[in-house]
Parts: structure tokens; C-alpha cells; sequence
């Protein structure tokens, strides 16, 4: 999508081409007037997006406004400030354990993720292609394990994971987000790997190529843009991920940032609302420019995941 | 001689093309393919599962191992006021928020998929939501429901419609509506994005064939969009009754439970229970207890497409 706007602005006519074949769903739109669209599309698209958007922006003025004018609504207009100040973010960075604590959710949101799509790869294409006795099976017990939620699991695994002697370390997150992780990417990968024409690995096979290298030599290339699509996925999950990062860490270094900022920011300072925008904003800003470059992946792999 | 020699050679040749062909072998392949996966969700996720169900039926505490009670955590929960509550909570949180994603959501995909300028830029935006950790954009939802400086109280009594403060998360029913909106705004992305991704592959020559044929908006939609949308609108709507069953992020943050238990979801309630109570065997029959409104959801859309594709007739696939 990003694309065809880009080549709308440098080449007009291929762009109207682009532009007929990508967006096929106006229907018999040209014929409503632009009154009639301004009432039943923009107007309740425009209220959606301010809702939609609203927290983000109330998040980010705060993380920028004087605490006095925090606290003070009547004097001046509270949905603005002329006098931004860094001081929240400043202390944040500088004063708190807050590098340490993003330091900790992209060590275990990049090891996990790694250790995930290893894991999926080699499932998915065992399950697509090696086609052995029960891979549909093993499918649907991998679909299944996407339906069951941590907070279900995550008593007995406080317990697992103190049996390991994995508590309050990075490697019980580590160990335990694949669970998550696993059954989401695998199903991505499959849909990927199957629509990889079986006869590049027939005449590779017939060339004499072993599977690993197979895997690794056509498969994998071609499915560059899914295993970005499971990366960015899995990576956002980690990030997000909440309820197994309260239960297995302990120790105020050892957090990760959403943890953190619930237990470590809340009591103490009476003019806590700054700060904890700013941890809140500080700790969103990876994921969002993330984002930013690859939305399309994102969306592929969201909805990839959904479709069947 | 010659004899050991050529049985010598024989062997060595058996040998080698066993294991080439059990280097071939498609089950024996898959099985080592499949190894690092299924060791993940076995260890993690199948053992632990067992094991919860096995817990909830002692009574295990942190730092002990509890001995076989059988099924006394239960009926401890039957006669338990606050467990109820907590049942009640999570249906009313699951039913309205699964719903009013589903309109809203639906809504908002219907409109994305008109033709507009900047279409790309207005769909990436919608789904940031989507991709703020919950936990952090609670934190500006916890700010936005502040008893005292509420943006929201402030708007309302500015515009003169109401006089006093709005008290967001310190009343029963408040914080009920409160939790259930941040909920709402933050599933809708997934919803409506989703949705739109299943709008985008209906062929716009149904609907040209539709208009011909004299048929409105609604009915276009009724009777050409809805149907087809069908089996996507069953999955997504799958996933988000099961995330919003099992949500645990948005209450923690937002109320823990309070007031006076008054937005405990099961979730909440066994990990209050379970780790901070030190009762895991009690935590544990309370996140059992959610698994059959886990299948009875599960099972309710798997038959329902069933029954779709059989009307459809397509008894393949």
C-alpha cells in the first residue's frame, strides 16, 4: 500500500494501473456526493481515529508538561503546554534503573523470538512439506496450543520454572514466551511454505540436495517475507507479554520495562503521573518505529495468523 | 577369503543404505524436524498444563507441595461469594466488550475499505493500539480515569454536563464500564483490520452484479459482504472472546480487582489467590475452572462454521 502511494507522487500513470489492481473493493462509491460521504464515512472515521489516538496523545503531553500545570486544570487549558520540559524523560533515563529495564525486554524479546522461529521453521516445514505419518496432527495439537492462554498457565509454571531453578532469571522468559510464540509463527510459516512452488524442491531434490539444504537454500530465502512477518509478531508479543514476567522475576533489576513501570513507579513520588507517562512512552517508542517500517509485515502476519 | 571380503563389502553397503534411507525416511525426518517445537510446548505449556489441573486438586502453597485433597479447592470455590462475582465479572467484561468490538470493529472495516486519500496512512494508524503494550497504554488510561484530574471529568463539567467530578475506578458499576472501554479500544484494531483483510478478498463483481440487480446498501451487505465475511468473522471473533476471557493485563493495572472486588476477572482473582495469597492450589482450580468456558467458546464457533460450509454444501475441507 505504501508503495502505490510512493509511485503515485513519481509516476501517474502506472500508479492509476496499481492503484485499479490493489484497491478493488470501492464499489459504486464515485456515485455518492461529497456531502453525503463527508456525513456517513469521513465524520465517523474522524471520531473513531480521536478515539483511537486520544490516549497516545494524553500520554505524551504529560510526559512533557511541567508537573505544576499537571495538577493545575483551571489556570491554564490542560490540552495544551507552551513550556515543554525533558525533566520526566531526563529522570527516567538518567536517574532510574529504566535502561536496565529495556535493556532486559529486548535481550528476552530478541532471545525468545530467535529461539521461537528456529523452532517454528523447522515445524512448519516438517509439517508442510516432510509430510510425515501425523504431521496433520501435529498441526492441529500446534493450532491448539495457540488457543491456550498464560493465565491459565502461569501457576504451574511459577512452579516449573522454579523446579528449573530458572526463577527470577531472563531464561525463565526466555524459555517460557516460545510457548506463546511457537504455535503462532509455526502457523505463519506453514501458510508461507506452502505457497513455495514444490517443484523448485523436486529439482533440488533430484540434484541430489539433502533436505537441510534444501531448508536452508530455497525454502528459507523465499519465505523472507514471513519470517520478517513471524519476527515482528513475535517480537511485539514479547513485549507486550505481562503476566509471566510479574510471576517469575522478582528482583527490581531483573524487570522487564511493562513490570517495572506498574510496581516500581507507583508509590514514593507525589508528582508520579510525568514520570510514569514518559516510562510508558519511552517503552512504547521501540515498538512504534518498529512499526513504522514494517506495517505491511505486521498486517500480513495478523492476519495471516487468522486466515486458515 | 574372497568370501569375507564380499560379505565384508555387502555389509558395509547394507549399512550405508540403511541410513541413507533412513536419512530419507519422511517420518523419522519429520520427527527430528518437529523435535525443538515439541520439546518447547511439552516442557512448557502440555506438562504445566497437566500439572495445573493436577494442583488444583491440593493444596499446594508457595514453597510446599501440596498432598492430594481432592475436590475440596472446589468446593470451597462453590461456597465462595467472591469467586462468583469474579465468574459474573469476566462474563459481563467477555459478553458486552466481544460485542461492541465486533460492531465497532466491523463498522470501521466497512469504512476503511471505502475509497478515500491517504487510505495507507489512516490503516497503519488505526492499529497502533494494537501494538502498544497493553500495560502501557493502561498507564494512560489509569491517568485518563484519575478521580481528581481527569481530562475526561474536565471536559464534561467545562461543556456544563456534569458538576462534579466523575469517579472512574473508586465505584462499583464506573470501574466495571471503565475497564470494559480501555478493553474495547484497545481489541478494535484487531477486529476491524482483520475484517478488512476479508472485505478486501470479496470480488467487486458480486457486488457490480448486486447493484445491477437493483439492490441497496444493506442489502448488499446483508445478503452479498456478511455472508462471505462469514468464516473470518467466526475466527477473529474466537480469538478475541478467548483474549478478552483470559485478560489479565488491563485489570492489573487499572483497578486489581478493586473496588471491593468489583472487576475481579477469574484471572485476576487466581493470581491474587495463587501468588500473592500463596494458595496455589486454590489459584489453580480457579484458572481450571476456566477452561470449560475456554472449549464451550472454542467449540461454539468451530460448529457454527460447520454448519456454514455444510449449508454451503461443501462437504470437503
Amino acid at each position: 500500500m505504501t508503495e502505490t502511494f510512493a509511485s503515485k507522487l513519481v509516476r501517474p500513470g502506472r500508479a492509476l494501473k496499481a492503484e485499479a489492481l490493489a484497491d478493488h473493493s470501492e464499489g459504486m462509491a464515485y456515485l455518492q456526493t461529497l456531502p453525503r460521504r463527508l456525513v456517513t464515512l469521513y465524520l465517523p472515521l474522524g471520531l473513531i481515529l480521536i478515539v483511537l489516538l486520544f490516549p497516545f496523545y494524553w500520554m505524551a503531553l504529560t510526559a512533557i508538561k511541567p508537573d505544576d500545570q499537571l495538577l493545575d486544570m483551571d489556570r491554564v487549558s490542560p490540552f495544551w503546554t507552551w513550556t515543554p520540559t525533558f525533566k520526566h524523560i531526563y529522570k527516567l533515563l538518567f536517574e532510574t534503573q529504566y535502561p536496565l529495564w529495556l535493556w532486559n525486554t529486548m535481550f528476552i524479546a530478541v532471545a525468545a523470538t530467535f529461539l521461537s522461529i528456529v523452532a517454528s521453521v523447522l515445524a512448519a516445514y516438517a509439517i508442510v512439506r516432510i509430510r510425515f505419518k501425523g504431521a496433520p496432527y501435529a498441526g492441529i495439537l500446534i493450532f491448539l496450543a495457540y488457543l491456550v492462554p498464560p493465565s491459565i498457565l502461569f501457576i504451574p509454571l511459577s512452579s516449573v520454572v522454579f523446579q528449573y531453578g530458572l526463577f527470577d532469571t531472563p531464561f525463565a522468559l526466555i524459555l517460557t514466551y516460545p510457548t506463546i510464540l511457537i504455535p503462532f509463527s509455526t502457523w505463519l510459516l506453514m501458510g508461507y511454505f506452502k505457497t513455495i512452488p514444490f517443484e523448485l524442491e523436486e529439482c533440488a531434490l533430484i540434484d541430489g540436495a539433502s533436505r537441510w539444504q534444501i531448508l536452508l537454500k530455497i525454502v528459507l530465502p523465499l519465505a523472507v517475507p514471513g519470517l520478517i512477518s513471524a519476527f515482528i509478531f513475535c517480537f511485539t508479543l514479547c513485549w507486550n507479554e505481562f503476566i509471566y514476567a510479574l510471576t517469575f522475576l522478582s528482583s527490581t533489576p531483573n524487570k522487564t520495562v511493562p513490570v517495572a513501570i506498574v510496581n516500581e513507579f507507583v508509590d514514593g513520588d507525589i508528582y508520579r503521573w510525568g514520570s510514569l507517562m514518559a516510562g510508558a512512552l519511552v517503552g512504547s517508542l521501540p515498538l512504534v518505529i518498529l512499526y513504522a517500517f514494517f506495517v505491511e509485515h505486521y498486517v500480513a502476519a495478523m492476519t495471516g495468523a487468522v486466515k486458515e | 577369503m574372497a568370501n569375507i571380503a564380499l560379505s565384508q563389502v555387502q555389509s558395509t553397503a547394507a549399512r550405508a543404505s540403511a541410513w541413507t534411507r533412513l536419512k530419507s525416511n519422511r517420518n523419522w525426518l519429520g520427527l527430528w524436524f518437529m523435535l525443538p517445537a515439541a520439546a518447547f510446548l511439552i516442557l512448557f505449556l502440555a506438562y504445566p498444563l497437566g500439572l495445573g489441573v493436577w494442583l488444583s486438586f491440593t493444596d499446594a502453597k508457595i514453597g510446599r507441595s501440596g498432598i492430594f485433597v481432592g475436590l475440596e479447592n472446589y468446593e470451597w470455590l462453590w461456597d465462595d461469594n467472591v469467586f462468583w462475582l469474579s465468574v459474573f465479572n469476566t462474563l459481563l467484561y467477555t459478553v458486552v466488550a466481544s460485542v461492541v468490538k465486533f460492531g465497532i470493529g466491523l463498522y470501521l472495516a466497512l469504512l476503511l475499505n471505502e475509497r478515500m486519500p491517504f487510505k495507507a496512512i489512516i490503516r497503519a494508524v488505526v492499529l497502533i493500539p494494537f501494538i502498544v503494550p497493553t500495560v502501557l497504554s493502561a498507564i494512560a488510561f489509569w491517568w485518563i480515569y484519575d478521580a481528581q484530574f481527569s481530562i475526561v471529568s474536565w471536559t464534561l463539567r467545562h461543556l456544563g454536563l456534569i458538576d462534579g467530578n466523575i469517579n472512574f475506578l473508586g465505584d462499583t458499576w464506573n470501574a466495571r464500564w471503565s475497564t470494559i472501554f480501555a478493553n474495547i479500544w484497545r481489541g478494535i484494531p484487531f477486529v476491524a483490520i482483520t475484517l478488512l483483510a476479508g472485505l478486501q478478498t470479496v470480488s467487486p463483481s458480486l457486488y457490480e452484479a448486486a447493484t445491477i440487480d437493483g439492490a441497496n446498501r444493506w442489502q448488499i451487505f446483508r445478503h452479498v459482504t456478511f455472508p462471505l465475511l462469514t468464516p473470518i468473522i467466526a475466527v477473529v471473533m474466537t480469538f478475541s472472546v478467548l483474549f478478552t476471557f483470559t485478560d489479565f493485563q488491563l485489570i492489573w493495572v487499572l483497578t486489581r480487582g478493586g473496588p471491593v472486588n468489583a472487576t475481579h476477572l477469574m484471572a485476576t482473582l487466581s493470581y491474587q489467590r495463587a501468588i500473592i495469597g500463596g494458595q496455589l492450589g486454590e489459584g489453580a482450580a480457579i484458572s481450571t475452572a476456566m477452561i470449560p468456558f475456554l472449549l464451550a467458546a472454542i467449540l461454539l464457533s468451530w460448529f457454527g462454521l460447520q454448519r456454514r460450509k455444510w449449508q454451503q454444501g461443501e462437504t470437503n475441507d
